[in-house]
């Protein structure tokens, strides 16, 4: 079985006529960055609260179908297990982020668990090493920059081993290169610790070069679902197009370039040199 | 094109915080400018000198001619309307409707007049289907229509937008890009802060950065956002376009133009491949 694994999902919030998730099926795995993305209001965050039992536990409505998380049905397990499976960051830092210092804010989450003292503070020591947030540890989050923080944020979930983490919007209040740390960052938990990330992000321009797969929803339905060159292909016009991919675009109806949509300006580059090489050397 | 805000040689602190530490800089009309860095470089200080809602310590920042310490913020805000970045701070009224005709009447429209340019701006805005829904039940890109509508709707001669595109879809980006475009071409003035580089190279003209409260370097778009090195300071990069110029430019293939947007690039590289572009 899968790591998370929706089959057929609907879901339709108390009060509301529309189902915010429509039919949605989809399963990942254990080292996908996954990258959603879609317009406002297409059902993005509701799917991410769906993996850590947000939804139906908290925000409650009708739930149809069938949604499973490390082999746990999301639906008949309380959130502070899926906790434990699924850490979750937001677009705002400081609304997850109260405590006085950073090391306490990562203590927090492993003391809820109940984990024995020695082993929280072992893991702490861990996490702070692996973030390479030693030096802050005994600053209060809301002192440090918004990159920061989102660190912070990150690290404290990820304290807690979670082999999901769930990202909405974390680069949204970010100046790019922070943004880029962040989403590197994130890159590395999945490589490394062979984590499944499901990251929302509207900048593709700073995200696709993440990404191993890309999931398009609009109106709570999944659009598109693949590798992201293809996915990009289909779905520009709704999620649109990098700049780089849209030079691509052009010189491919110029006939100039054939398929393979360049990512990164690197990539670009790269196909522009070969084409000139080929010409003229 | 006119001068319509001088900020000249201004200080400013919190507390014992300065955070603006000598800012000189011209707002003009018929423009758009892009005031870009890092959070805490103090963009967001700056623009609230601009009608007045902080006074600086030294220096002065004229309106129109102005001296923002000589007139009241209801005056400056007659000229110069800021939507800032959280559209939450901004609306307070119980319908969409109401929140447009709100303002209206506090810039002294009298009702008949207000209904009516209320009407036309909810159409602009594509909003008018929403006239009577709380704007809280509105989309977060909605809400932040709802705030530019609002203040469009009694028609300053200066916009300024605080990080229009944080947490935008694509969509309500490109209808702010076009709002900016067609501001321009009625004459207005546009200030976008924005740390977005890609929307900073699509709709500016000239770009400010800051780094901790001061202009480090201020020009033409395509000077400022092909400067890696500045850039950089400011904790920004290179759009797309320019970054693969610079790498092409590396291998000794020159674009003399400096596009900075997609379309421009294209025409460049079909000059590229038919060699009118390389060597002497």
């Amino acid at each position: 079985m899968a790591l998370a694994e929706l089959k057929r999902v609907r879901f339709r919030y108390a009060g509301s006529d529309h189902y915010a998730l429509d039919e949605v099926t989809l399963s990942a795995e254990r080292g996908e960055f996954v990258l959603l993305v879609g317009p406002s209001g297409c059902g993005k965050s509701t799917l991410l609260r769906v993996l850590n039992g947000l939804v139906p536990h908290f925000y409650e409505g009708d739930f149809e179908g069938e949604a499973r998380v490390a082999g746990l049905d999301v639906r008949s397990t309380p959130t502070h297990i899926l906790a434990k499976h699924v850490g979750m960051v937001f677009q705002d830092p400081e609304n997850q982020l109260f405590l006085s210092s950073v090391e306490r804010e990562i203590a927090f989450g492993l003391e809820n668990m109940g984990l024995p003292r020695a082993e929280v503070k072992r893991r702490v020591r861990e996490v702070l090493k692996e973030f390479n947030l030693e030096s802050v540890k005994d600053r209060a989050p809301y002192e440090l920059s918004g990159g920061q923080q989102q660190k912070v944020a990150i690290a404290s979930v990820m304290a807690l081993e979670p082999e999901i983490l769930a990202l909405d919007e974390p680069t949204a209040n970010l100046d790019p290169l922070s943004a880029l740390e962040i989403l590197s960052l994130v890159t590395r938990l999945v490589n490394e610790k062979g984590v499944l990330a499901l990251v929302v992000e509207h900048r593709l321009e700073l995200a696709l070069r993440f990404a191993t797969r890309m999931i398009v929803m609009v109106d709570g339905r999944i659009a598109a679902d693949g590798a992201p060159r293809d996915v990009l292909l289909k779905s520009g016009s709704i999620v649109g197009y990098p700049p780089v991919v849209l030079t691509h675009l052009l010189l491919k109806r110029k006939g100039l370039v054939s398929d393979g949509v360049p990512l990164t300006s690197e990539e670009l580059a790269r196909v522009v040199i070969g084409k000139w090489a080929t010409r003229y050397s | 094109m006119g001068d319509a805000i001088l900020v000249e040689n201004v200080y400013f602190s919190y507390e014992d915080l300065p955070v603006l530490k000598g800012v000189t800089l011209t707002v003009r009309t018929g423009e758009t400018l892009a005031i870009m860095g890092e959070n805490g470089a103090g963009k967001t200080t700056l623009i609230k000198h601009f009608i007045g809602l902080l006074k600086p310590e030294r220096g002065r920042v004229l309106v129109f001619g102005v001296d923002t310490r000589e007139a009241s913020v209801a005056q400056l805000a007659r000229r110069v309307g800021i939507v800032f970045q959280n559209p939450d701070h901004q609306l307070f009224a119980e319908s969409v409707e109401g929140e447009v005709l709100f303002t209206l009447k506090n810039m002294g429209y009298p009702p008949d007049e207000a209904r009516a340019i209320c009407e036309r701006v909810l159409k602009l805005f594509e909003l008018d289907r929403y006239r009577n829904r709380s704007p809280y039940s509105l989309s977060v890109g909605e809400r932040k229509r709802l705030a530019i509508a609002a203040v469009m709707s009694y028609d300053p001669d200066v916009l300024v937008l605080d990080e229009p595109t944080a947490g935008q879809d694509f969509f309500n980006k490109s209808k702010i890009s076009k709002l900016i475009f067609r501001l321009k071409r009625q004459g207005k003035g546009v200030v976008v802060v924005t740390h977005d580089v890609e929307f900073a190279a699509q709709v500016a003209d000239r770009v400010a950065l800051m780094v901790d409260g001061r202009i480090i370097r201020e020009g033409p778009a395509r000077d400022v956002l092909t400067d890696a090195e500045t850039l950089k300071r400011a904790r920004l990069m290179m759009p797309q376009i320019p970054t693969a110029v610079a790498l092409l430019e590396a291998e000794g293939l020159k674009l003399p133009r400096k596009p900075l947007l997609p379309g421009a690039f294209y025409l460049e590289i079909l000059d590229l491949l038919n060699h009118r572009w390389v060597g002497p």
